[in-house]
């Protein structure tokens, strides 16, 4: 039987916070024809070409600049992050190398593929929140970390 | 110039819905991904209400060739499942599910001068170049698998 976190359950926000991810897909593909896949902006600049070059930037910059944004008008939610740095380190090198072979993220793969119903991304977003719910259970239940 | 702008504006809120939204958070991440524990389905709502969102936008994108900025609709056409792709997604889920941390929501961390984040980003970085350097090798010995 599945336990719900009542206490932790904010479908509100999430659902706020979800349209607007959506709403900065569906621009970045309206405005400039692209899909907003975050591992593929991020790794294309590690094989730049000219072009290119400085619109991926200007994405990471909007992205990574949004936690000081936010705090112009209050203050940042928190950010828990729990896992030690031998485990992040793993993760880390996990999430690089898993997205760029599997060609996509939570972003590229799950918001985008799955709104133009594209079944090689149902596919990418079935295997990695699989491995996710796997690897979480593995953790917290059989090794008891 | 304005292909940037709508670049920065579009990263900028992609990291405003992930923070909104909990995304950001690992804890809220693992809190949905840990189904055999308190299960927070919150997330569900994150993807919901992007992929509505996102539904509408490429139906629309479809039906056009040129962006309502004039530039070229740039869709995937791959439609390949195959083994880089499954593999690849799984080895992402495991590293989602170790730390919580998928690409977008580790650079807000990251720009939130999270040391966490920032280790995390690091390790992720370095995954996406080992990627780079084992295709290369790839495609220089001639295997195309």
């Amino acid at each position: 039987m599945i336990e719900i976190a009542w206490s932790q359950f904010t479908p509100g926000t999430a659902l706020t916070g979800g349209i607007l991810i959506g709403l900065a897909a569906a621009s970045f593909l309206l405005l400039n024809g692209r899909i907003a896949g975050i591992s593929g902006i991020l790794g294309g600049l590690l094989t730049p070409t000219r072009s290119d070059i400085l619109w991926r930037i200007a994405f990471l910059a909007g992205l990574i600049g949004a936690p000081a944004i936010w705090t112009l008008a209050g203050q940042l939610p928190p950010i828990e992050i729990n896992a030690g740095y031998p485990a992040l380190i793993a993760a880390g090198l996990l999430v690089g190398i898993g997205t760029r072979y599997g060609s996509g993220c939570t972003s590229g793969h799950g918001v985008c593929g799955l709104s133009r119903l594209s079944v090689r991304s149902l596919v990418a977003t079935l295997s990695f929140m699989g491995m996710g719910f796997v690897t979480v259970y593995v953790i917290r239940h059989l090794i008891g970390a | 110039m304005k292909y940037h702008i709508a670049s920065l504006f579009a990263g900028l809120i992609f990291g405003l819905g992930l923070i909104v939204s909990g995304m950001a958070n690992p804890e809220k991440v693992l809190g949905f991904l840990d189904i055999a524990g308190a299960w927070d389905p919150s997330l569900a709502f994150v993807m919901g209400g992007a992929v509505v969102v996102g539904l509408i936008a490429f139906t629309i994108a479809r039906r056009r060739t040129l962006s309502f900025l004039g530039f070229n609709i740039k869709l995937p056409t791959n439609t390949q499942i195959d083994k880089r792709l499954v593999v690849g997604s799984m080895m992402f889920g495991v590293g989602w599910g170790i730390a919580g941390f998928c690409p977008g929501p580790a650079l807000v961390a990251f720009g939130a001068g999270e040391i966490k984040g920032v280790v995390f980003v690091a390790s992720m970085v370095t995954g996406m170049i080992l990627f780079e350097i084992a295709e290369r090798i790839r495609a220089s010995s001639g295997h195309n698998a």
